[in-house]
Order: C-alpha cells, then structure tokens, then sequence
C-alpha cells in the first residue's frame, strides 16, 4: 500500500510541477498599421534566466511566481520594454519601434585618459572628468594634463599658448568641433581660448594621418571636441574661478528639455581681466588685460525610432585684449611712440547645422549632413604696426555610412565642400584673397573581429589654389597576443600656410617682414605638402594586481613643400618655400599605472628631433625642446560616497631650447644659444561635497619659474631689436585660483 | 490558358522569391559569459555568409542579427555559433568546441559565472 502511494506521487509528480503557474501574453508590433503577432522576440524574467521566445503569432508562456515583477521583452530594431507586472494576468504588449543602441554599461572605474585597444588608429580619449582637472578655461588648457601634446608659449605680449604634437605647431593639426574643422584660417592663433573649457564634453586625440573624413589639412594628427549636448548636460550648471593674477570667470549652462524630442540649451562664458601685472619689471604687462563674452545656443532634436538626430548651434564670440608696457593707454597712446601697446579685439559668429539619419531597420547605415559658417573678424595693432583680418568660411559635408557583406567591411563615402574668403591687411598692404575646394572621399575599414583591422580612406580634391590632388591614408592594427597593440600609420595632408595668422607673434617684434616669392599662389608661395608614417606598440599589464599600460610610439613627417617660416636673423622674419629637406621625427613613451588604490599615475618621456633646412644652413626648430619628461598623479578619495576629495598633480621638465640666432644683434641683445631647462608644477585640490556642488583650489607654476627678460630690448621697444617671440619659460610667476561648481 | 497560368506561376514566384528579406531581422538566444565570448559568438554569426550584422548581449544572452534570407538560414547559423563552443537554443555545442574555449569563457562553469558576475 505504502508503496502504491509513493507510485502515484512519483507519477503525478510531473503533472504536479505542470500544474505550476505559468504566464501567458502576446507580444504585438504595429506595422502599417496594423497590429500583428511578432515572431522570435525574447522575453524573459528581469534577473533570472527564465526566458523564452514568442511563437509565431506572437504568444508566450513562462513560468510565473509572484517574486517576479518585471519582465523584459525586446526584439532587434524595437525599444526593449520593461514591463511591471502585479499579478497573473495575460499580457498584450506592443514593442515600439526604435534603435537598439548598443550601449553596455561598464561597471569598473575607467580611466579618465585612455589610450584606446579597440581603434584602428592612434587615438586617445580625454573625458569630462578628467578635463576637470585642468587649471583653466579654455580648450587651449585642457591638454595639460595629457602628454600627447605639448603647450608652449607663443611670445610674451599677448600671454598666448601654442599647442603642438609630434614637435609641430597646431596649424598642422586639424582642430575639430563636432567633427567640423574649427580653429583654422584666421582663428589659429587664438581660436583655442574661444572655447571655454566647461562646454567640452570630451576630446579625441588622434596621432598621426587621422581620417579623411574631415579634409585635407591634417599632417601630424587630429584633436576633436566634443560640446555639450542639451539632452544630455545638467539642467542647470554654473562655474566661478577667480585667480589672482586677477582674471575672473563665469560659466553657465541652461539646458531644457522641451518636448520628448526636441531639447535645448543656452550656454554663457564671460571671463574678464583688469589686474596689470609686472613681476619682472621690464615695464610690460606680463599677461595681457582681457575680456571675453562666448554666448552658444543649441537645439538638439531626436526620434530614435525613426533614426533622425539633429543639431543647430549659433555662436557669438567678443574678445579683446590689451597688452604692452604698463602705462599705455589706447586711447591717448595708440600709434604713437609715448608708449608701446597692443590691442587685439576678435569678433565672431558662427552657426552650424547636423542632420544625422540611421535607418531603423539596418543600424549599420546611416546618414549625416553638415554644414557651418563662420565670421571671424580680428582688429588689432602690434606697436605701430597693424594687422587685420576678416575670414568668412563655410563647410558643408554629406557622408554615407553602411557595409559591404557583413559589418566586418565598413565604409564611409561622402563629400565636402569648403569655401574661405580672407580680408587680410598687413601694416596697410592687402594680401585679400578666396579658397575654396570641392572633395569625395572613400573610407574603407575592415575588422577580422580578432586581432586585425585596418582603415584606408582616399580622398580627391579640387582647390582654386592647390590644384587637383588625391590624399591617401591608412592605419592599421594588430594584436600579436593579450592586451599588446601594434598599429601603424601613414598618410599624406596638404593645407595653405596662413603665415600671418599662425605667426602673429611676429608682430609683437620689430623684425622686417620678407616673404620670397616664387609666383606661388598664396602669398607668392606653395602649399604645404608632407608625408606621415608612425608606428605604436601598446601593451596593458597587470603588475601586483593593479592594471597598467605601456606604449612606445614613434613618427616621422617628412615635408615635400613647407613655407620654412625662418626667425634666424634677428632682424628680419622670412617665409619662403622649402628648398631642401624638412622632417619632425618624434618618439614617445608613456605609462601609465594605477599604483594604489585609486592613484593613478602617469609618466612619459618624449624626444624630439625637428630638422629644416633654413637659408642659413640645417638646422633645430627653434624653441623646440628635445627632450620632455611628463608625470600626472591623480587620486581620488571615494568611499562610495557623494563626498569626496580629489588631488591632481603634473609635473613637466622641459629640456633645454635653442635660441634662433641672434648673431647679428649688438652683444646686449644676443641670446645664449640655448635656454635653460625649465619645470613647471601644477597642483589641484577639489573638494565634492556632492554630486551638485564642488569646490576647487590650485596653484600653476607653483615652482615659480620664470624667463628673466624675456623681452629683447624691452627698455627701447620701438627700437630695430624689439622682440618679444624668444620665449621658452612661463612669464608669469605662481599663480592660485579657486573655483567653485554647481549643478543641478 | 496554360500559358497563362505559368506567367501568373513565375510572377508570383518571383514575388514570394523577392518576399523573402534581404535585412530580416532575428534574435537567438546563445550562451556565453564574457567579453571574449561576446567576440566570438559575434565573429561565428558575421563569418556566415549572409549575416550582415550581428551583436550579443553579455547580460540577455541574446543575439541579434540582421541577415539576408535568400542566402543563408537561422539553422546555419545556430550550427555555426554552435561550432565554436556556444550553446544555442535549438543547437547544443559538442563537448569537444567547448572544451576548446579559453578559461575564462567556460560559461557553464558555475564558477566563472561568478568571477563574471563581480566585474
């Protein structure tokens, strides 16, 4: 009897467990408005693997337990939903249609500067946090704390800093916003400190040929600046800095979500310097006096299940500066020889529009058009010498994304259209001219989903000035075993030098201007032509259980044509084409290694070794170290916290320069032939009291070191040895700031 | 009439020829545990002729596809990513594929799931 009993349970067992609950729906899409069963879609039990497919009219059955109380339901080309479910009831449930984006949310702390595994080419990432730890304001300061590029002072009037990589100036970068070319033409100079540093969301550094997406103009590599993003950024965020070099700053954002689709945000920076400085007492001003109003407006539309997304910006920019000796006075003392002054007031507007399109059905094509104008309009004097200029430009592109076969063979097609009109005066001669080009482009990438890829891009274009020519560039990657990257590079860029616009500190000297001529067709000279080749080794390891990376990286150019832009007589700066060999072959080592817990540390050493072949024989680039030694401490105190500290700290040794010649000078105003070696210290300290408010203190160049006399004959400046352009160190002392965050 | 009738017969052979989807869509469910899994399953669907796209999901274990239906079909594709070690829905991998995969992919390793899980 007993064992009849055991019998039937053992048989009614499985009928038992069938006689749990179950949970029966339908899933529904809409399509041409109709509602209709969809086949294949998964639906399961949020966190449990309890999960099945929808037959094909669309019904499902799942175990069902009063625990579960979410159930997700998704199917490729629709919004995954997350349905709450209560209670035991069948489910009818419509997908929307939408783009499944691919975003996987990565849980471990990721560092903030990262040299990527993934990209076929060179790239590095700067993020918004760590651009935070930069001391100041602009994006011509947010490389300070990355090793790939190099700040340096341009002269010691107008407090300007240059940026270069590989050993090169910016003009041979290609300078994007949004991926639209932006600090070029007549903003090269000073087009980086007219992007605030609180509208960037994130930089993009590629090293070497780049893409061709973007143009022509890119011979040592690419930086692109990512804005703000209405949709995205704080409602509402304010910054106040004050220094006391006595430059004060406001930054506010206004963001606005209008409806699902559109939203929009109205961004204010002013920044304002009245303190006159004169540490060194050569009786100039060693930071100019300044201020700056930047008003960006944005409109940002998007229906992800359509796949339309979209951008409209419009920009005002006023900017003025005023530099020289202490006691000028513009209004008394502008081009006369009472006393030596300088005013530089730039005017800009710039609107752009984006219009992206992915097509729902097939997330691998897509769409973008591009379009943007800009009005740069510069007023200003140097002493007695005046120079002006007037840029109008417009770009426009069209780009098409999509396969060949399968996404392993990517391409991107396209084409650009670029048009520049300069009103150019110099010390009242006219040098006006227009440009423009037409292009196409071809972009090939291929990715064996391993350990190989490669991108190979053409592009053709005509120029009214450059002619017809073709540009070619290729990158690729290897990954011979774990975490080691081998990517290699090459490519060809050409540009039309601006030499007025990217040498103007030759104004703030009394050098006689002589351009050789050579019937060329800018300025009487050719374009720039040069060739780009690197190499990079990568490789990420794990040392005491704490990661680390370690990349070697070396690049050559090698310039078929450059206007030799020559400072070596000291009286006298010549352009001329180049007659012989120029190359810039610069190595790199970085490592990067998080040493305790949440101290990351960064250290690199670069060499340089630039090369032109200048009138007066071979010869350095001048001011131009060869050797650079660069370490960035960062620790940050989290405890899981909203509160918590966060210390930067970066260090630069820069060897020593060579002065350009100064022979022909009387012995008072000659130069050693070269500088010393200089170090520079900047510390941050800032303190998160929670994730809306913050404040931050610093010092920069709290070692205090300075360039004696770093003006030549700054006691008789309208005299022929004038000459503010030999600077190797900081102008300025120590300075502090102080700042403060807030956002809601 | 007869002649007809075949006409009517290729055109509507065509048309259910050219009904069938050159970017269907489908999602699959495969097993895996990790990054690494995530590239091979990916590579295993991509590598089959007529997939065009192909994306897993480390947490759903789903594997969504866009692929061309004339030239290829979901059975092969299930054999494939089966091929190279992953289990799918319909298709059980051989314990030699699986035993093939690397450490750290060991998915139905209660173990490694765990490991995984911290990440």
């Amino acid at each position: 009897m007993k064992l009849k009993i055991i019998y039937i349970i053992i048989f009614l067992l499985p009928v038992l467990s069938l006689a749990q609950e179950t949970f029966k729906g339908i899933v529904m899409v809409k399509e041409n408005g109709k509602m209709k069963g969809l086949e294949g879609a998964t639906v399961y039990w949020k966190g449990t693997d309890i999960g099945t497919t929808t037959d094909e009219k669309g019904w499902f059955a799942l175990k069902y337990n009063s625990e579960y109380k979410e159930l997700v339901i998704s199917f490729i080309g629709y919004t995954t939903a997350i349905v709450p479910i209560n209670s035991n009831i069948e489910l009818h449930h419509l997908l929307e249609e939408g783009n499944e984006l691919d975003e996987v949310e990565i849980k471990t702390r990721r560092k903030t500067t990262a040299v990527s595994y993934l990209e076929t080419s060179n790239l590095t990432n700067i993020s918004s946090e760590e651009l935070l730890n930069a001391a100041c304001c602009n994006l011509s300061e947010s490389f300070e704390t990355n090793p790939s590029i190099d700040v340096n002072f341009s002269d010691a009037i107008t407090g300007t800093k240059q940026i270069q990589m590989l050993g090169l100036n910016s003009p041979y970068i290609l300078i994007a916003q949004e991926n639209i070319p932006s600090v070029r033409g007549a903003s090269q100079a000073y087009g980086l400190t007219f992007t605030p540093g609180t509208w960037v969301e994130s930089i993009q550094i590629t090293k070497g040929a780049g893409s061709v997406v973007n143009g022509y103009e890119s011979i040592a590599g690419q930086i692109n600046a990512e804005l703000v993003k209405p949709y995205k950024d704080d409602r509402l965020f304010v910054n106040l800095f004050g220094s006391n070099n006595g430059r004060l700053e406001l930054n506010t954002h206004f963001n606005q979500k209008i409806s699902d689709k559109w939203s929009t945000g109205l961004y204010l920076h002013g920044n304002h310097r009245s303190k006159k400085i004169d540490t060194n007492n050569d009786n100039f001003l060693d930071i100019p006096l300044a201020k700056q109003i930047n008003i960006m407006n944005r409109w940002q539309y998007q229906d992800l299940q359509k796949g339309w997304v979209s951008f409209l910006s419009f920009r005002y920019l006023s900017d003025e500066k005023q530099a020289g000796e202490i006691g000028f006075n513009p209004s008394k003392d502008k081009f006369t020889t009472n006393s030596w002054g300088s005013e530089i007031n730039t005017n800009r507007v710039d609107a752009t529009a984006k219009v992206g399109y992915v097509f729902p059905e097939i997330p691998f094509q897509s769409f973008g058009f591009q379009t943007a104008y800009s009005k740069h309009k510069q007023d200003s004097y140097y002493g007695l010498q005046m120079y002006d200029i007037n840029h109008e430009s417009v770009y426009s592109s069209l780009m098409f994304n999509s396969i060949i076969g399968d996404t392993r063979n990517k391409f991107k097609t396209g084409l650009n259209f670029t048009y520049d009109k300069y009103n150019e005066l110099v010390n009242e001669i006219d040098y006006s001219r227009s440009e423009n080009s037409f292009g196409g482009f071809f972009e090939y990438s291929y990715d064996d989903l391993e350990n190989f890829s490669l991108i190979a891009g053409m592009r053709a274009d005509k120029h009214n000035k450059l002619g017809f020519f073709f540009t070619p560039r290729l990158h690729m990657r290897y990954a011979p075993w774990e975490k080691g990257v081998l990517r290699a590079s090459l490519g060809r860029g050409k540009r039309s030098a601006n030499i007025f616009a990217e040498n103007q500190q030759l104004f703030a000297s009394n050098r006689a201007i002589n351009i050789i001529d050579d019937g060329g067709e800018i300025y009487g000279l050719d374009p720039e032509t040069a060739w780009n080749y690197g190499v990079s080794f990568l490789q990420g390891f794990n040392l005491f259980e704490k990661k680390g990376d370690i990349v070697f990286d070396f690049y050559r150019t090698d310039f078929s044509n450059k206007v030799v832009v020559d400072w070596e007589n000291s009286q006298e700066i010549s352009f001329y084409n180049l007659e012989d060999e120029s190359y810039a072959n610069s190595f790199q080592t970085e490592i990067s290694y998080e040493l305790i817990d949440k101290l990351d540390l960064k250290l690199s050493y670069k060499y340089y070794d630039i090369q032109t072949k200048y009138k007066s024989g071979v010869n350095q680039k001048p001011l131009v170290p060869k050797h650079r030694f660069f370490a960035n401490a960062n620790y940050i105190t989290k405890h899981n916290s909203e509160r918590f500290w966060r210390f930067n700290a970066t260090y630069n040794l820069v060897g020593i320069q060579r002065f350009p010649s100064t022979m022909n000078s009387p012995l008072i105003y000659q130069r050693p032939e070269f500088s010393e070696q200089t170090n520079l210290l900047n510390l941050q300290v800032t303190k998160v009291f929670s994730r809306k408010f913050e404040i931050y203190v610093g010092g920069e160049n709290v070692t205090n070191t300075t360039q004696e006399n770093p003006i030549v004959s700054a006691d008789n400046p309208f005299g022929s040895y004038f000459d503010s352009t030999m600077v190797y160190a900081p102008i300025n002392g120590a300075n502090y700031y102080v700042g403060l965050r807030y956002k809601l | 009439m007869k002649k007809i009738g075949l006409i009517i017969g290729m055109v509507l052979f065509t048309i259910s020829m050219s009904a069938q989807n050159k970017n269907a869509k489908a999602q699959i469910e495969v097993d895996g545990v990790c990054g690494m899994c995530k590239q091979r399953i990916e590579k295993a669907a991509l590598t089959t002729k007529g997939v065009k796209y192909a994306s897993w999901n480390v947490e759903t274990h789903q594997l969504s596809l866009i692929l061309d239906e004339r030239k290829t079909s979901l059975k092969t594709i299930h054999e494939n990513v089966a091929a190279v070690g992953h289990d799918t829905k319909e298709v059980e991998c051989s314990t030699e594929a699986y035993n093939n995969l690397h450490p750290c992919c060991k998915y139905k390793d209660e173990e490694i799931i765990k490991d995984h899980k911290d990440e």
